[in-house]
């Protein structure tokens, strides 16, 4: 069986095979766009200001994290220093990508750099690091694969939310929405004793500070969740160079 | 309602803005590794702002004009222990939209 399953996966060629390794993500990008694309609307976004958001962005949280300032009138600079805020772990994808794709022309490394999303990345990696010996050429269309069947949906279920956006009830609970897409989203990310610590540093400096002026609460509980979460990760992995030390 | 001019900044803004963090690397820098400290402050910006931005949405609920409401404050606690413990984004938001909706219907 597993013999099979290697043998179609080597004759296939890289974007085939990008695009069968992307497929399932389907089901995670579809049900999110469609959500942004309610939101949005309900936001009192027209269909093209919603789908020219998923274009011009593509990063589902940043875009929930946009919206949902603006909604609350929050200051431009704000909206913007909490959404890039929240994509910053791009800046971390793009450095893991570059010793893969950097070395192709400027236009392909600008394509990967725009589709470069949680999704891609994570694919990207896993295929790059367990064959490292492809060419540049084999690994962007790896890449190129992976994307359609996750970016395109992206769009795709962005315009087809923001349709029927008009159409759904408001006194569904939808202004909950975003919270629970957030809350979803962060259950995952609280993996290690760091991670925990960032999150509960970042809500809760935000709550104390919540009467800043600007929604500056928000912006002082990310810097405090960050540092936190760096210094324990910090004190976590000298602990254990020292356990090491002390069992050698 | 939020005003077309503010809309159009910031979808035009948070675009280029979030390209050149995707570009930054891949663009500019090259191979050329990343001072650890930076790295592993990167890390924890989402973990970190995610949380800042729900909480005060969570206890101060638009929808009640502020007023912390039972039925979100439990929504909002059966989403988060779902994702935590599934590691699944779709069933914890499911789980959530279950208790938001049957509250609603239930107390409202």
């Amino acid at each position: 069986m597993r013999g099979v399953a290697m043998a179609t996966r080597r004759v296939k060629s890289p974007y085939g095979r990008g695009v069968v390794d992307g497929l399932p993500f389907i089901f995670v990008v579809a049900p999110f766009a469609l959500l942004f694309g309610v939101v949005a609307t309900e936001a009192g976004l027209s269909i093209f200001e919603a789908l020219a958001f998923s274009v011009a962005v593509i990063a589902g949280a940043a875009q929930f994290t946009a919206l949902a300032l603006m909604t609350e009138h929050a200051p431009v600079i704000v909206v913007l220093a909490s959404a890039l805020a929240v994509n910053l772990r791009m800046a971390m994808y793009s450095a893991a990508m570059t010793p893969h794709l950097g070395h192709l022309p400027v236009w392909k490394r600008s394509l990967v750099a725009y589709f470069l999303v949680d999704q891609t990345y994570a694919l990207g990696t896993l295929e790059f690091e367990a064959r490292p010996s492809q060419s540049a050429a084999d690994k962007f269309a790896y890449f190129l694969g992976t994307l359609t069947p996750i970016c395109i949906p992206w769009y795709i279920f962005t315009f087809v939310g923001a349709w029927a956006g008009a159409a759904i009830p408001t006194n569904l609970g939808l202004d909950f929405a975003v919270p629970v897409a957030f809350l979803a989203m962060i259950g995952p990310m609280l993996r290690t004793p760091a991670h925990m610590s960032a999150a509960f540093t970042g809500a809760a400096v935000s709550l104390a500070m919540a009467w800043l002026p600007y929604n500056l609460g928000l912006i002082a509980g990310g810097i405090a969740g960050m540092v936190v979460g760096a210094q324990v990760e910090l004190v976590t992995e000298r602990r254990a160079a020292r356990r090491g030390e002390a069992g050698a | 309602m939020i005003e077309t001019a503010t809309l159009w900044t910031v979808i035009v803004l948070l675009g280029i803005g979030s390209f050149a963090l995707r570009f930054v690397f891949l663009g500019f820098v090259g191979d050329r590794p990343l001072p650890p400290w930076l790295l592993r402050h990167l890390r924890y910006t989402a973990a970190a702002i995610l949380p800042a931005l729900v909480a005060p949405l969570v206890i101060w609920p638009r929808a009640t004009d502020g007023e912390t409401d039972p039925v979100r404050l439990a929504t909002a606690i059966t989403t988060l222990a779902v994702a935590y413990g599934t590691r699944n984004v779709l069933a914890a938001m499911g789980s959530g939209a279950a208790v938001l909706i049957a509250g609603i219907f239930f107390f409202n």
